[in-house]
């Protein structure tokens, strides 16, 4: 059953508020206790997320490790988001939506290609936006694991099967993560047209940040 | 056949693979697990990616026909063939963790019967390749299934796999495929075992093999690997 859980934090206190356009990234750091918000403004829209351990990067967050860990496929308030070394890196302390995926990875002009056809080649992707600003902080192609999908919804059935369905977000719907170290989190609001994670319209997200700077 | 390898119950190993070469791993034990990361060999980058792989064919588990999908969108190899209908490929490898929870161990003590994690051997085998931790990305436990509840809940079966299971990966570009068979993190005991590796030189296929027809998704992969490979 989805629990929906709300946050006490309040906009105004917060020392991170930022939009992030449609297809648009973020790169930045969550220190130690640090809690960040992120809201889909317009709903239905997959916020494709990274997480690392900012003394080392090669800790990354392990989408396979975190869900064999819990027990259960799909992320909600109470998940904690594991390294490839089983450090939590991040708590999911809130979550109005109720269901996050971490299975379906993100999008690349490749794999668009695989997906879809020739003619999304040159087509924007996640893997794009986490190569672009990935960079500014020494995050290059083989850093990148498989991500979480914030906003996603990615059934899985008991006989195997993964479909890509219409997504459980609305607008103004948020997720909130605590960090439980120092953490650099890596977002790429999803560019997808060609499926409805997106609801086939990408829109912005907005972020919001609470930690002593 | 070019290469047969038996590797021992919580061990690890890797080969390199040419082009149309045939894997084929067979469980020597009941309850054997080749948790396995596969590597374009002729690209410093490019390696399996578990989620596009399951995406593109609408699948939360790996059988044939399936191909093996590499993060830059290519076809790494085709499962041709197998005896289990689910290999495990959503919950990793297992850790030290897991293996010290049967108890400590060492080579000091139990020499080449010491219990090393899935996380050691396949560590150990990637450094021999110039590789190391940023190289692991999500693998495939062949022989292993964790099935999936309703409400996403994961269970690990135990008795999926028994001794002669067999699967059969054709490589459609050149590989580096490394494995360990330590048991699988979900495994409730420590009751590793052997898996046997066979290198077979393997047959062309054609535009009715299955793993062609199977989803225009496998054929565009197929596709991208050949251009990398003629």
């Amino acid at each position: 059953m989805t629990v929906l859980i709300e946050s006490p934090l309040r906009p105004p206190a917060a020392v991170l508020d930022r939009t992030v356009a449609a297809g648009d990234g973020y790169v930045g750091r969550i220190p130690a206790g640090g809690s960040l918000r992120i809201v889909d403004l317009h709903g239905n829209q997959a916020v494709d997320t990274l997480f690392y351990d900012a003394g080392n990067l090669a800790n990354r967050y392990s989408a396979f490790d975190t869900i064999r860990e819990q027990g259960s496929a799909y992320l909600t308030t109470g998940s904690r988001l594991l390294s490839v070394d089983l450090d939590p890196l991040v708590t999911i302390t809130a979550d109005t939506c109720g269901r996050h995926d971490t299975l379906g990875g993100a999008c690349a002009q490749e794999s668009n290609v695989v997906r879809y056809g020739m003619h999304t080649r040159h087509q924007h992707a996640c893997r794009e936006t986490f190569l672009r600003y990935g960079a500014e902080v020494g995050i290059g192609a083989r850093d990148l694991g498989h991500n979480v999908n914030f906003f996603m919804n990615v059934p899985l059935t008991p006989d195997g099967g993964l479909t890509f369905a219409n997504g459980v977000s609305a607008p103004g719907a948020y997720v909130e993560v605590r960090a439980e170290r120092d953490v650099v989190v890596l977002i790429s609001n999803c560019p997808q047209v060609n499926n409805p994670c997106n609801g086939w319209d990408p829109t912005p997200v907005r972020l919001l940040g609470w930690w002593s700077a | 056949m070019i290469l047969s390898h038996d590797i021992p119950a919580a061990s690890y190993w890797s080969v390199r693979l040419r082009t149309g070469r045939l894997l084929r791993l067979t469980a020597l034990d009941d309850g054997a697990v080749c948790s396995a990361l596969i590597f374009a060999a002729s690209d410093p980058v490019d390696r399996l990616n578990v989620p596009d792989t399951l995406k593109a064919q609408l699948s939360a588990r790996i059988r044939p026909p399936m191909v093996l999908m590499s993060d830059r969108g290519t076809a790494l190899c085709s499962v041709t063939g197998s005896s289990l209908d689910w290999h495990d490929c959503l919950t990793g490898h297992s850790l030290d963790g897991h293996a010290e929870a049967a108890g400590r161990s060492s080579n000091a003590t139990d020499r080449n019967d010491w219990r090393r994690s899935a996380r050691y051997g396949l560590l150990s085998e990637l450094r021999k390749h110039g590789r190391g931790p940023t190289d692991l990305h999500g693998c495939v436990n062949f022989f292993a299934k964790v099935a999936i509840g309703d409400d996403g809940r994961l269970a690990y079966d135990p008795r999926h796999a028994t001794a002669g299971d067999w699967v059969t990966l054709r490589a459609e570009q050149e590989l580096l495929f490394v494995c360990s068979t330590a048991p699988h993190p979900m495994s409730p005991t420590w009751a590793p075992g052997a898996v046997r590796a066979e290198v077979h030189v393997g047959t062309r296929y054609g535009p009715d093999d299955p793993s062609v027809t199977f989803r225009p998704e496998s054929a565009r992969a197929l596709a991208a690997a050949k251009a990398v490979t003629t």
